[in-house]
């Protein structure tokens, strides 16, 4: 297999090197796919489906599909932009996303990602999921009503703390992030805030506590800037607000 | 809550006879649920302790599966299958009259702990329904009479064992049958041919039989065998999926009921061909009424040398093992089934990396359907002629059927590729037919207008199912019942399917309800577009079709469900005001004695 290569996103010749995703060669070349369930540390996900693109003709995930030579890849055209619009809808409708008082407004990449395709309501039928929030810990909090499963918090406490604090259980729309304690309580965990899982979360489910408003509204960061601007897929340690 | 000391020491009883071995962690709560009618939070903990996996992936395996429970079902567990075919018979009704007489709601055991009834997805019994499952088998034909004497067995303790055997007797209903199931292989057959053959030669052969895969994709089989042949590694796994959930679908519980000699066979066969000494049948739940009848059958393979350590008096070493499901229909996507034998959640992993080149234990694995193994033996015993001498260019050899519904003859047919669906219905007594569902829920609802069509996988493919609906069904009901399926079957991985199938099932059942208005049907449209798109895996990318079949078909059927026809407000102001207007009454009333 050749090194290197050419493929195309939205018709502009781009370069990749074999092995690469189309969400790592895009980034490379500085353009933004939005995603949410991604981030560089670990191996692709695939659950969140804002990455979605059509790959020679066919719908695929820029995050774990592999470029290959002359691949033509459509990212912004209306067919998906729109489609990855009601993808932001769904998550949105089915937690409690209540931005107005959610401390993470303005650093959140929901948030960020919804304006950002210029998404003005929540589309479909609220689902007012009843879940608990989990105090339990001193340092820590999850605000369950805004998780998206991502498993990013799963994954970074598997694989770089090492420690598996998190889980998923139940399936569909029963689908919940589990701590792995005998209470299921975070406060019972060996889950520390110097973790790396306690800085992945893309949204305000796990927050750290008496931190909320060191950064006023309106000075956050995607207060600054579109989140279509950081099409470098920036590691966790830089990623903090 | 049994005693935790007694509990500890089933516990460690029944994972030592999975030898301590995380990936049979499915195997093991299903035993405890057999055990205690419920998986408890402390086996939870012991298991997790014990295995060294994390208590929440134990809960989270326990809270995946249909057939595992945190909180206690009762001892005699009841579970109605609730396929459309089995409430076209009236198994509602059953059920409802069971409940009655045993005085409980579905869902909920009775406060005596007693019995639970409840409702399940379909339990491959569409040809002999309205179907239950009572503590894990199989009960067909279910009616009045037999609801009324249950409901006296279960009041009066009687014990499974003492009920009336053949309430348990399942019928093969084999139809028609062509050169598949009329060939008669002596056991050994078709290892001897490719032993005497060759590996090599014996996959050329099965690359000239053009045969595809029969669990739905359609993937040339020899072109799968060879990929994981060539993949890098030494270990390798033959996977045989006999999870068969799709609704309507039953020719694989005839296949491993009758044909369960040619199915080890044919998985030994991938064996020798790849190089894999190790082989699983991952057997959905439903059929665990099979198992003593499959472990018979490889333990006399064994016996006779066509199984085990010497297969065949060679060096050469296979040997299969039989892992159970617990209600899961995702469990049949490929990559899901190897993450339930691992002892996981049932989610479909990121592919590529395919199975062959990375499946289970992350080893090159084959994974076929039943009917796929059975061919592949058929064929190395046979020669590739005999299996192409039938069928289309494209789709060789015979389908295999399983047709339920309104038919005056449910059961198996055999057919060659590219018989039409008229023929099809002809054959199987079906008049006045208005729809039909081929390839299961995840298949197509086609009207008339489709029935010159050939099934073929060029032209209407199908994993088997094919369920007929007459003039004096609901077509708005069929499709309610196949979006409510997926929903329940979601494994909620993805946002695309675990929130669209919910939206398709609320706005459908809005429809059935006879409460929205055309602005409905359109986003029903929309949300199935999205959902098609981009779902993770086939599930989702299936589950909208029964919904925009029907728009694209039916839709007539669906408008006339509308409130206030097409033009409609999509609301009905006087039901809406109706409450107001009754608390304002009451005020109003109240106000006047005052
Ligand atoms: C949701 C879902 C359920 C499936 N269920 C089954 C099944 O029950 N049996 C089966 O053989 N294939 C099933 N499949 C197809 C398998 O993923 C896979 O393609 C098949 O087992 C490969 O075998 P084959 O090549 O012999 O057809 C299912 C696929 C999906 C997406
Ligand atoms: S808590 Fe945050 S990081 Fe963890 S799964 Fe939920 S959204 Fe993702
Ligand atoms: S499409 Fe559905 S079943 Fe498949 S991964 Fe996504 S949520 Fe799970
Ligand atoms: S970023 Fe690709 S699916 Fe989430």
């Amino acid at each position: 297999m050749a090194e290197s290569g050419q493929f195309l996103i939205d018709g502009k010749p781009t370069p990749f090197r074999a092995g690469q995703t189309i969400m790592q060669a895009a980034a490379e070349a500085g353009h933004y796919i939005p995603h949410l369930c991604y981030r560089p540390e670990f191996p692709p996900h695939g659950s969140c489906k804002l990455c979605s693109v059509k790959a020679n003709g066919r719908f695929t995930s820029a995050c774990f599909e592999p470029v290959t030579e002359g691949m033509k890849v459509e990212s912004e055209t209306d067919e998906i932009q729109g489609y990855r619009k009601r993808v932001v809808q769904m998550l949105f409708a089915e937690g409690n996303h209540y931005c107005a008082f959610c401390e993470k407004s303005g650093n959140c990449q929901l948030q960020a990602v919804a304006y950002h395709l210029g998404m003005e309501d929540t589309h479909y039928a609220h689902q007012y999921p009843q879940r608990k929030l989990d105090a339990s810990h001193p340092d820590a909090m999850i605000d369950h009503d805004r998780c998206i499963l991502c498993e990013l918090c799963v994954r970074a406490s598997r694989d770089l703390d090492r420690k598996e604090v998190f889980g998923v259980a139940g399936r569909g729309l029963q689908a919940r992030l589990v701590v792995n304690s005998p209470s299921g309580l975070l406060g019972d965990s060996n889950f520390a805030l110097t973790d790396a899982a306690a800085h992945v979360c893309p949204v305000g489910a796990i927050l750290p506590k008496r931190q909320a408003f060191t950064t006023p509204i309106g000075m956050r960061r995607y207060d600054k800037h579109d989140i279509g601007e950081e099409s470098s897929l920036t590691p966790i340690a830089d990623k903090g607000e | 809550m049994p005693q935790s000391s007694s509990l500890e020491r089933v516990l460690t009883r029944i994972s030592a006879r999975y030898r301590d071995e995380p990936y049979q962690l499915l195997q093991m709560l299903r035993a405890v649920q057999a055990s205690y009618s419920h998986v408890p939070q402390s086996a939870m903990q012991f298991l997790a302790r014990h295995l060294g996996v994390p208590l929440s992936q134990v809960q989270g395996v326990v809270e995946f599966y249909a057939f595992l429970h945190e909180t206690p079902r009762g001892r005699y567990d009841v579970r109605f299958s609730d396929n459309i075919t089995d409430q076209m018979l009236g198994s509602r009704g059953l059920c409802e009259r069971l409940c009655q007489h045993l005085e409980l709601t579905p869902g909920q055991p009775r406060a005596d702990g007693k019995v639970t009834v409840d409702y399940t997805s379909c339990t491959g019994m569409s040809d002999q329904g309205p179907a239950a499952l009572v503590n894990g088998l199989a009960v067909t034909r279910l009616d009045v009479g037999r609801i009324d004497e249950m409901a006296d067995l279960i009041d009066a303790g009687i014990a499974l064992e003492a009920w009336p055997r053949d309430w348990f007797a399942v019928r093969d209903h084999i139809r028609r049958s062509g050169p598949m199931l009329d060939l008669q292989m002596a056991p050994g057959a078709a290892l001897e041919a490719a032993v005497a053959r060759g590996a090599s030669s014996t996959l050329a052969e099965l690359a000239r039989s053009g045969l595809r895969g029969r669990g739905g994709a359609g993937y040339l089989t020899a072109h799968k065998w060879r990929f994981c042949l060539e993949a890098p590694g030494m270990e390798r796994f033959i996977v045989c999926n006999a999870d068969e959930g799709e609704p309507g679908t039953f020719k694989d519980r005839v296949l491993l009921t009758r044909y369960a000699d040619a199915l080890f066979e044919g998985m030994a066969l991938a064996g020798f061909v790849v190089g894999a000494r190790e082989g699983f049948l991952y057997l959905r739940g439903e059929y665990e009424y099979l198992l003593p009848h499959l472990e018979s059958v490889l333990e006399r393979r064994r016996e006779e040398g066509l199984l085990g350590g010497n297969l065949l008096g060679s060096r050469v070493g296979f040997d299969i093992s039989i892992h159970l499901g617990a209600g899961a229909y995702i469990c049949g996507e490929e990559s899901a089934l190897i993450e339930s034998l691992e002892g996981k959640r049932g989610q479909a992993r990121v592919r590529p990396p395919f199975p062959a080149i990375r499946g289970y234990a992350d080893k090159p694995t084959v994974v076929n359907n039943v009917q796929t193994f059975i061919q592949a033996a058929q064929i190395s015993a046979m020669g590739s002629a005999w299996f192409a001498e039938q069928g289309t260019e494209k789709s060789r050899g015979t389908v295999l059927l399983s047709i339920s519904g309104d038919v005056a003859r449910r059961g198996v047919y055999e057919y060659p590729f590219g018989v039409t669906v008229k023929e099809v219905l002809a054959d199987c007594g079906a008049g006045a037919v208005q729809a039909i569902q081929i390839g299961g829920p995840s298949g197509h609802l086609i009207g008339a207008a489709d029935f010159e069509r050939r099934i073929a996988f060029e032209d209407l493919p199908t994993t088997g199912s094919l369920m007929v609906f007459d003039w004096s069904r609901d077509v708005v009901g069929v499709v309610q019942n196949f979006s409510r399926f997926f929903q329940h079957e979601s494994c909620g991985f993805c946002t695309p399917c675990r929130v669209g199938t919910t939206v398709l099932r609320q706005l459908i059942d809005k429809v059935a309800s006879g409460h929205a208005s055309a602005a409905d049907l359109d986003e029903l449209e929309a949300c199935g577009m999205v959902t098609r798109s981009l779902s993770h895996c086939g599930l989702g990318q299936t589950a909208p079709n029964p919904v925009l079949d029907g728009l694209k078909r039916f839709r007539p059927v669906l408008e006339a469900k509308l409130l206030g026809g097409t033009d409609g407000p999509g609301f009905d102001l006087d039901a809406e005001l109706s409450e107001a207007r009754k608390i304002s009454d009451e005020s109003l009333k109240e106000g006047q004695h005052g």
